[in-house]
């Protein structure tokens, strides 16, 4: 069977070319659809205000037309879209300000948080899930799957909590918040420890949580590589064992890995709500909760736009490391 | 104890020695089945031993036996020398220095024995890398002239390529290549064409021809068919149910084979007419003289021999006793109450 | 008796015929736009004696696979004719050619990735019957175990799943399964590739045994000249996409034409090698 080519490749733009063309129209349902979404829930913000006898009904109406919320909703999505390209991304009614410096700062703490606990969370399940696999059946096996089972049925709500209540006890911590009052005025590497004091307890319950599936991911991979013949073969022409698991066998077991990792980044905005709001920690956890509570509704969509597009990359990035790790997907099949 | 009069003369300078090696896998449900039983052989350096066995007969034991890759729960009797030195009392991490090294095995499917994700280049190099230190510049070049040794042409391809963007038959040089790199003194080959194309088994038989003329390493040939041993070892041994039943050199076994397996199985290789010393046909048959039932039925702790329920030429006592080893003639040895008959 | 009853089979009108068959297949790679084509048939004329053991040989990659699963119907061609029963089917709908599916029955290489390891050897054989026709849950299973004392398998396997028998007890039950719905083709792409000397020579000979018993049309596909060159009525030689050779096997053997009949010929071991070069005194 002769093989005959009939053009030559131009793949890697290309490729980007249309998972960009994807991404936005993704981002452009998505916005339709919570603003949709949030437009069907009842109430508006101003709503509140109308419980006050003290404000007229005349105030509220025209508060509610100088903010555009009596208008009907193709031209509040228009005129949304506008302030998404003038760099504002909509209007914050309670914060009074663009939702965009809002979010920033916002993002910014949550960023700070769970790209530590991820960190943490992969580096230390990949060694752990890598080293028990290896010891199948044996004890440190099993304490490590009756540890993540432990871990795994314990809902984050209750070890979030629990820290929470070590820490309250023991005054070991500062509680709540991201940083201590006079935060300001102290030196900078008194800053930093500060903010390291405050992010142990949520990080720590970030990295508790994820660790179990993240550990049980990799062994799972990594026993089902272990049985292939490859690896006995490699035994068989002398390789030593931990060449043989890090270098043989991970690298074959990792593309489950690399779609959880995407799925971990995926999650980067979105997955530390709980922990924040339990925590105090200025996350964007809060401002979404604050903001559905009293329907300060661009703040919800711009929170929502910010998950989606992590959710975009995220995939991005693991579709794109798959490629690079294996050479499978990348070379056209002989 | 089975007297070693019969081995070839070589006693003395062996390079692998096997004595009375019995392995039992580990069966939960019921007793241990003994994949092995019994088993001694001997390899001088330099020599091409062939194994002829069917599946069950515990020719992959054998081999796994030699380079210790049994499983943990597989009980293992007997012992095993190598240039004098007792492999079966070796730890772990010893044995790391023999495989590939002193002993290298060129497995059954060399597709499913490279790492997919790696190149096959890079998995040559991982074998010298484990027995010697060496820069990376003198690895890459050891190992293209692995690959040349082993028959390939285009060696920069093949180099840097993934096993699956490889022919069966490269990814069978590749295999040869990985177990001549560090020039073992032995070579164990499992059924090495089994995957392959009649056209492709020829070749790689000649690509092992050429590396044991060129380098001196001695082979252990596993295969189920015969004609394959013809004309390539000098001696074979043949197996059945975890036994060596027959063992001797070549022409004079398949001129005249005294175990009735033996001549079962010989009796399989189709017959060619020749014209001219070319073949021009096979002697057609109505019915391929098969050996009758399978070795699946067979009772592991029975008595009596163990090719007995197959056996055209069982008498009476085959199904009560196990027949012992004997040499009836010099450098021929079987187990068969009725030999040559 | 060989050569007279193959000679007054070829004048009978063949079962099958292909006429200048073609098929590519079309790969491409990732992300590009670029696909390229592979040729796999080019101009196949081909014809099955029926009642006779025919055999396609040729290496892997010469097409004999995908000439196969044209024939068994599972595959269309790109260009030519195929002609079964004075019908020519190769246009044929999924719908017109249901009732002939079961006439020609294709067994597999790869047993254990054919038969379903979920199902008991029983299931496996009862199921095609449990599609074509209604018969009672008994019945049904009276049938498997007919067939599998048929094809040499113990009936009290008739529980046992897939991965508990050996590869040539697989293929056995897939053979079983193949011939339940009475088919006048049985095509066998490499089926005995891959198991032991003994075992295919059992294999075969059941093979002959259902030929005569079943009236079967055999159509066994190998690259081992040899094995089929002892048993097959004729053979077709193929070689990138084509046959390039066919005709009776004793006559494609004797005079072996073609150059690539002549290197599958030459890859043939024979045991005579081993006392030539015992005469020779060593090897070379």
């Amino acid at each position: 069977m002769m093989p005959s080519m009939t053009s030559g490749v131009k793949s890697p733009i290309r490729y980007l070319e249309r998972r960009a063309i994807h991404a936005l129209l993704l981002l452009l349902g998505a916005s339709l659809l919570s603003f949709l979404f949030s437009s069907l829930a009842p109430g508006s913000f101003f709503d509140e205000m109308k419980l006050n006898p003290q404000i007229s009904p005349e105030t509220v109406a025209a508060l509610r037309a100088q903010y555009g919320l009596d208008q009907p909703l193709p031209v509040r999505y228009v005129r949304w879209v506008k302030s998404v390209f003038r760099g504002e991304w909509g209007y914050s009614f309670a914060y009074n300000q663009p939702v965009r410096s809002l979010l920033m700062v916002r993002a910014r703490n949550t960023l700070l948080l769970t790209t530590l606990a991820m960190a943490l969370a992969w580096l230390i399940a990949v060694p752990i899930g890598v080293w028990i696999a290896s010891r199948r059946g044996r004890w440190d096996d099993q304490l490590a799957s009756a540890s993540t089972s432990l871990l795994l049925s314990v809902p984050e709500l209750v070890l979030a909590l629990g820290l929470l209540y070590l820490v309250i006890r023991t005054h070991a911590l500062p509680v709540g918040g991201m940083v201590s009052t006079g935060f300001d005025r102290l030196g900078s590497w008194e800053k930093v420890r500060d903010l390291a004091a405050h992010l142990i307890v949520p990080v720590t319950t970030l990295v508790l949580a994820s660790l179990p599936i993240l550990i049980r991911h990799v062994r799972a991979s990594m026993m089902e590589v272990l049985q292939a013949p490859f690896i006995q073969a490699a035994r068989g022409h002398g390789i030593g064992r931990s060449r043989l698991l890090f270098c043989y066998a991970l690298p074959a077991a990792a593309n489950p890995l690399i779609s959880l990792f995407g799925l971990s980044v995926a999650g980067l905005l979105s997955g530390s709500l709980l922990v924040e709001v339990i925590t105090g920690w200025p996350g964007l956890g809060p401002l979404l909760l604050e903001a559905c509570f009293s329907r300060d509704i661009y703040v919800v969509i711009g929170v929502v736009m910010a998950s989606t597009m992590f959710m975009i990359l995220g995939s991005l990035l693991a579709d794109v490391m798959l490629l690079v790790a294996d050479p499978r997907i990348r070379t056209d099949h002989a | 104890m089975s007297t070693p009069n019969s081995m070839p003369s070589t006693c003395a300078s062996a390079l692998l020695r096997v004595r009375g090696l019995t392995v039992s896998y580990d069966a939960r449900d019921h007793q241990p089945a003994p994949a092995l039983r019994q088993v001694d052989l001997e390899i001088a350096p330099g020599e091409i031993v062939g194994i002829l066995g069917e599946s069950g007969s515990g020719k992959s034991t054998l081999a796994l036996s030699i380079l210790g890759l049994l499983p943990e729960s597989a009980q293992v009797e007997g012992s095993i020398f190598l240039q004098g030195e007792n492999l079966s009392s070796l730890a772990e991490s010893r044995w790391a220095a023999v495989r590939g090294a002193r002993i290298a095995m060129i497995f059954q499917e060399p597709g499913l024995a490279l790492s997919p994700v790696m190149r096959a280049g890079d998995q040559i190099g991982e074998v010298i890398r484990a027995h010697r230190s060496q820069g990376s510049r003198q690895r890459k070049q050891e190992v293209q002239s692995a690959l040349k040794d082993a028959g390939i042409a285009d060696v920069e391809r093949i180099y840097r390529a993934y096993p699956h963007q490889l022919s069966g038959g490269e990814l069978h040089r590749v295999a040869i290549a990985q177990a001549l790199v560090c020039r073992p003194a032995l070579v164990i080959a499992d059924e090495p064409t089994r995957s392959l194309d009649v056209t492709m088994q020829s070749e790689i038989q000649n690509a092992l021809l050429d590396i044991h003329r060129k380098y001196g390493s001695a082979l252990l040939f596993i295969t189920h068919n015969p004609a394959l041993l013809a004309g390539f070892a000098d001696r074979v041994l043949v197996m059945y149910a975890g036994r060596i039943v027959e063992a001797g050199p070549v022409a004079q076994m398949y001129r005249r084979p005294l175990h009735p397996y033996t001549r079962g199985l010989l009796q399989l290789v189709p017959e060619p007419v020749m014209h001219s010393g070319h073949i021009s046909g096979f002697a057609r048959r109505k019915r391929l003289a098969a050996i009758p039932g399978s070795l699946t039925r067979f009772d592991p702790l029975g008595l009596g021999c163990a090719f007995e329920p197959r056996c055209s030429a069982r008498t009476t006592n085959c199904q009560i006793e196990s027949p012992e080893e004997i040499a009836p003639e010099p450098d021929r040895r079987v187990s068969c109450f009725n030999y040559g008959n | 008796m060989g050569t007279e009853a193959a000679a007054t089979r070829a004048l009978q009108p063949a079962l099958m015929r292909t006429r200048g068959l073609g098929k590519r297949y079309l790969q491409r790679t990732p992300f590009s736009q670029q696909s390229f084509a592979i040729a796999a048939l080019v101009n196949v004329d081909f014809e099955i004696a029926p009642g006779c053991l025919t055999a396609l040989v040729g290496e892997s990659g010469s097409g004999k696979s995908t000439l196969a699963s044209c024939l068994a119907m599972m595959e269309k061609p790109d260009s030519g004719e195929i002609w079964f029963e004075g019908n020519e089917i190769s246009h044929w709908s999924k719908r017109k050619l249901a009732p002939l599916r079961p006439k020609i029955q294709l067994v597999f290489q790869d047993s254990a990735g054919a038969l379903d390891p979920r199902f008991s050897a029983a299931q496996i054989i009862e199921e095609p019957l449990e599609i074509q026709r209604r018969e009672s849950r008994q019945a049904l299973r009276a049938r498997a175990r007919e067939l599998m004392e048929e094809v040499g398998l113990s009936p009290d396997w008739a529980n046992r799943s897939p991965l508990q028998l050996s590869g040539g007890q697989r293929q056995r039950l897939a053979i079983a399964r193949a011939i339940a719905l009475k088919p006048s083709l049985l095509i066998l792409d490499e089926s005995l590739s891959g198991l032991d000397l003994s075992t295919q020579a059992q294999i075969l000979n059941l093979l002959l045994d259902l030929k005569a018993a079943r009236s079967l049309t055999v159509l066994l596909i190998s690259h081992d000249l040899s094995l089929v060159g002892q048993v097959a009525d004729f053979v077709a030689v193929m070689h990138q996409g084509r046959i390039v050779e066919s005709g009776s096997t004793r006559q494609v053997l004797a005079s072996a034409q073609h150059p690539q009949t002549g290197k599958l010929l030459a890859s043939v071991r024979v045991l005579e090698a081993a006392f030539q070069t015992a005469r020779a005194g060593g090897r070379g």
